[in-house]
């Protein structure tokens, strides 16, 4: 990058904000994708006035500027495939506020959410949504990509708790969203509008967040089946109890042998599918009930065993595991791609079943495992990707996995969001008319076309 | 790149998924919170450098250096890899394309020589034993030195008169009757700088029915040169090592210090491909065990004396992780009546010394250190017990910048001192 520019942009942060040595633009040039493009330099702000002014300068010399957190994303959705400018929110790692009496917190975006959570925690506070990256996501990529997680099926996901945020526009100018209010109807919803735009409509700076009371108890189960149809019937049945759980999470039986190999916690496997079970509030007895009713339940859909954690440690280890799956299968194939689609519950087990078919059509392994109880499914497939021919099978698959997706009225991304790799098939998702809605939004956000340009929305 | 370079194995960068799990416990990203300080930045750089996309830049091979090899990632990593190890390859690969004349020194003809490291640092016994160091503590001079100096000096621990090596006798008999006759492999830093630590742990190895065999002409373990990237030299050091404990007949060989304990059990992963000295190797590393770790598993006499303290505890990196003991310090500590036990908060990361980070990355290391330091004070301990002479060199400049009234001690130091009392 031109070296005026590069002091201008130190005359900003300071020289230690500013990065662009080779190996600097190396590494700041993927996510937790296998794609990468180099950006011309790295840009580490402390303040949202740093941001505007940076916004500014990018705006001016029209070069694009790609937002990124930690780089755990799982769409591309941060990879610089323009070069330009990467922004990384990392150093703005402050939490503000912890308002008690109005249970909120004020954080800067790059606060990893996981620091979030026990801060609030330390008072009693709870701020739910749970991605596994929740140790190395911050929480303005989270509200960048509406990310979810177990817990989602209980207390919402990510944008469920947002109240307010800060904004650096496309021409630099700071725009405040909503605020500590839990009822506000004045306006647009400005603050649905960013949460999940990807960087590609502003920059989120600041958010403040909605905070519930910490549950008291919790209870996990894990439940095994011999047969992966009855595990995807039993989240219906539990559900159409009645009964609301914090989380159901399945995993088939690949899922649980790569994490068996990596973590040996004695998991079975010779099951073809278990089912993680929590629940939680604040009167014990209340909570034991609930998990009795699901066990029961569980037991008449076909299940082979019910296994309830019996201590902490117990609990915090299924959890370890079910957190750890995703990655444990790269022990199983050099390259692994795992979508995120969404069907409504009702139909997870013609979902299911038919992700099975695609597997045995092209023969390559695909692993199925998520948030089953909001019918957001994490197939994978596990593949070489220095095999061109494999690689060509994989497009297929990817597509045929959508299409199923869609079929059954559900759609492409619960969590990860579109980034990159989920564009090309936006518009069959969305249709014509929103597209066309959607285009027009970007265009008088961003006429320039400068914040993470060639995401999300098709050309 | 030559083909007959020794190169680390592939799949330790090729199967990177590049997740990103490991950002959240590395030490020197958690300071910078930046990709490039991270063990998978380092994975990535490891890669390109390799494969050509970057060339193998001073740049690069400062990133390799820059990780203190805590060892935090190995564990963290699901794909199982081990970054950490992969960036202490890349300094082996860097050394055998650009060898540095002062590390065949230094590694080569310094650190594995008992005798010259002995007169190397008799200066600084004498700077001790003439009193010259307390008559700078009671003038307040410290205060005059430049920062850096000043931290340099607050490392030394009260130095021994003599080095351990020369006072140790070659075959202390056990106190009683003889159960276990064990070996004892006494570190450099050990002999030459916490001669008293080494002393309580033979006395309580003896006190509990060991005769202890000290062979005197053991030399370094060979991690300092394994920091440096020569692996060829802790290859040397390990076959001598191996070589004298076969002399000593023993069926346990016993270490005070954490790093040399996780050393000395990597030899047989060290020698595997050598076929004169894999299956030796092995036996050797099968042998060892950390005082603690062999404490805790022989009939171990309660003290009877009491010390009334606040302790806390702080894991090595190289006895956590690279040894997998963290239990058994800890219960040493509480079966001491009178000690009032306090878990440090994040007890397992890294202290920021990571052997010579203190002087070669001089900024990062306080900046760990400091983190450290918040830990620290915030359990109100009066001893802070760790096994492992860098730890123990770092938190004492940890102490002394903030004028702490702590002490620093080997957990077997507070077991000895409660048998004598």
């Amino acid at each position: 990058m031109n070296p005026t520019l590069i002091a201008e942009l130190e005359q900003i942060t300071g020289k230690d904000g500013i990065l662009h040595t080779p190996e600097d633009l190396a590494v700041y040039g993927y996510d937790g994708t296998f794609e990468e493009h180099r950006p011309d330099v790295v840009v580490l702000p402390r303040t949202t006035e740093q941001v505007s002014q940076i916004v500014k300068l990018a705006a001016r010399e029209r070069i694009p500027l790609v937002t990124r957190g930690m780089g755990s994303g799982l769409a591309a959705a941060s990879v610089p495939f323009n070069g330009g400018i990467t922004l990384s929110m990392t150093r703005m790692n402050r939490i503000l506020e912890i308002d008690e009496a109005n249970a909120t917190v004020h954080a800067e975006a790059g606060v990893v959410t996981a620091d979030l959570q026990t801060a609030v925690e330390l008072v009693g506070l709870f701020y739910p949504p749970d991605p596994s990256s929740n140790k190395h996501s911050t929480i303005g990529g989270n509200i960048a990509c509406n990310a979810g997680g177990p817990r989602c099926l209980k207390y919402g996901v990510t944008g469920d708790y947002v109240l307010g945020l800060t904004v650096v526009l496309a021409d630099g100018r700071i725009l405040h969203t909503g605020g500590k209010c839990i009822k506000d109807v004045v306006g647009y919803d400005l603050n649905a509008l960013f949460t999940g735009s990807e960087g590609t409509l502003g920059i989120i700076t600041e958010a403040i967040l909605r905070l519930t009371a910490k549950p008291k108890f919790a209870r996990t189960a894990l439940v095994e089946f011999s047969a992966l149809d009855a595990a995807s019937h039993t989240v219906n049945a539990i559900l159409s109890a009645g009964i609301v759980p914090a989380t159901i999470e399945l995993m088939d039986e690949t899922a649980i042998a790569c994490i068996e190999e990596s973590m040996h916690l004695g998991l079975p496997l010779d099951v073809q599918a278990t089912l993680l079970i929590e629940t939680d509030g604040t009167d014990k007895d209340f909570v034991l009930r609930e998990i009795e009713a699901i066990a029961k339940i569980c037991c008449e859909c076909g299940a082979r065993q019910v296994k309830v954690a019996k201590n902490e440690t117990e609990r915090a280890s299924l959890w370890k595991a079910r957190r750890s799956v995703s990655p444990a299968l790269a022990r199983k194939a050099p390259n692994k791609l795992g979508e995120d689609i969404t069907v409504p519950r009702s139909a997870i087990p013609d979902a299911i079943r038919q992700l099975k078919a695609v597997s045995v059509k092209y023969g390559l392994p695909i692993v199925i495992f998520g948030h089953a109880g909001d019918g957001n499914l994490h197939p994978n497939i596990l593949f070489d990707k220095r095999d061109p021919e494999q690689w060509k099978k994989v497009e297929k698959m990817v597509a045929e996995e959508f299409e199923i997706a869609l079929r059954l009225g559900g759609t492409l991304s619960g969590e990860h969001g579109v980034g990159a790799l989920k564009r090309p098939y936006i518009g069959s998702a969305l249709g014509e008319v929103s597209i066309e809605i959607q285009k027009k939004i970007k265009a008088a956000l961003d006429p320039l076309n400068v914040l993470n340009p060639g995401k999300v929305l098709p050309d | 790149m030559k083909s007959s370079l020794h190169r680390p194995d592939e799949s330790q960068y090729l199967n990177c998924i590049r997740c990103g799990l490991c950002l959240s416990v590395c030490p020197t990203y958690r300071e910078y919170l930046s990709e490039t300080a991270s063990p998978r930045g380092r994975t990535a750089l490891a890669r390109k450098g390799l494969e050509g996309e970057l060339e193998l830049s001073p740049n690069l091979l400062e990133q390799m250096y820059s990780c203190f090899a805590c060892m935090a990632c190995n564990d963290a990593c699901p794909v199982g890899l081990r970054p950490a190890d992969l960036a202490v390859d890349m300094r082996q690969v860097q050394e055998q394309i650009q060898p540095a004349e002062w590390k065949q020194a230094l590694f080569g003809g310094l650190i594995p020589k008992p005798g010259r490291m002995e007169l190397a640092t008799f200066p600084l016994r004498i700077y001790e034993k003439l009193g010259l160091r307390r008559l700078i503590y009671a003038l307040g001079l410290r205060k005059v030195l430049p920062p850096r100096i000043r931290d340099m000096e607050a490392m030394l621990p009260r130095l021994p008169q003599r080095p351990l090596r020369q006072e140790l006798p070659e075959v202390t008999e056990a106190k009683d009757k003889s159960r276990n006759r064990v070996g004892f492999f006494l570190g450099c830093a050990q002999s030459l700088m916490f001669a008293d630590e080494s002393a309580a742990t033979v006395r309580v190895l003896a006190r509990n029915g060991s005769t202890v065999i000290t062979p005197k002409e053991t030399v370094c373990c060979g991690m300092p040169a394994a920091g440096y990237g020569r692996q060829d030299l802790v290859m040397e050091q390990a076959r001598h090592n191996i070589a004298i404990y076969e002399q000593a007949g023993v069926e346990t060989i016993i270490t005070d210090c954490a790093t040399c304990g996780s050393t000395l059990k990597d030899y047989g992963q060290l020698l595997k491909n050598d076929p004169d000295w894999a299956e030796r190797a092995d036996v050797f590393s099968k042998k060892v065990r950390d005082v603690s770790e062999f404490l805790m598993s022989i009939p171990l006499e309660k003290p009877k004396g009491r010390i009334e303290a606040r302790v806390t505890y702080h894991d090595p990196c190289h006895l956590r992780r690279g040894q997998g003991v963290w239990k058994q310090p800890r219960e040493i500590l509480r079966m001491i009546d009178g000690i009032e036990f306090i878990d440090l908060p994040d007890a397992d990361w890294c202290c920021g010394s990571a052997g010579s980070q203190l002087i070669t990355h001089y900024e990062t290391s306080l900046k760990v250190l400091g983190r450290k330091m918040d830990s620290i004070e915030s359990t109100r301990a009066e001893y802070i017990a760790s096994g492992c002479p860098g730890c123990q060199m770092q938190l004492n400049v940890g102490i002394r910048q903030r004028g702490l009234d702590v002490q620093v001690v080997h957990p077997i130091e507070l077991l000895d001192r409660a048998y004598n009392q």
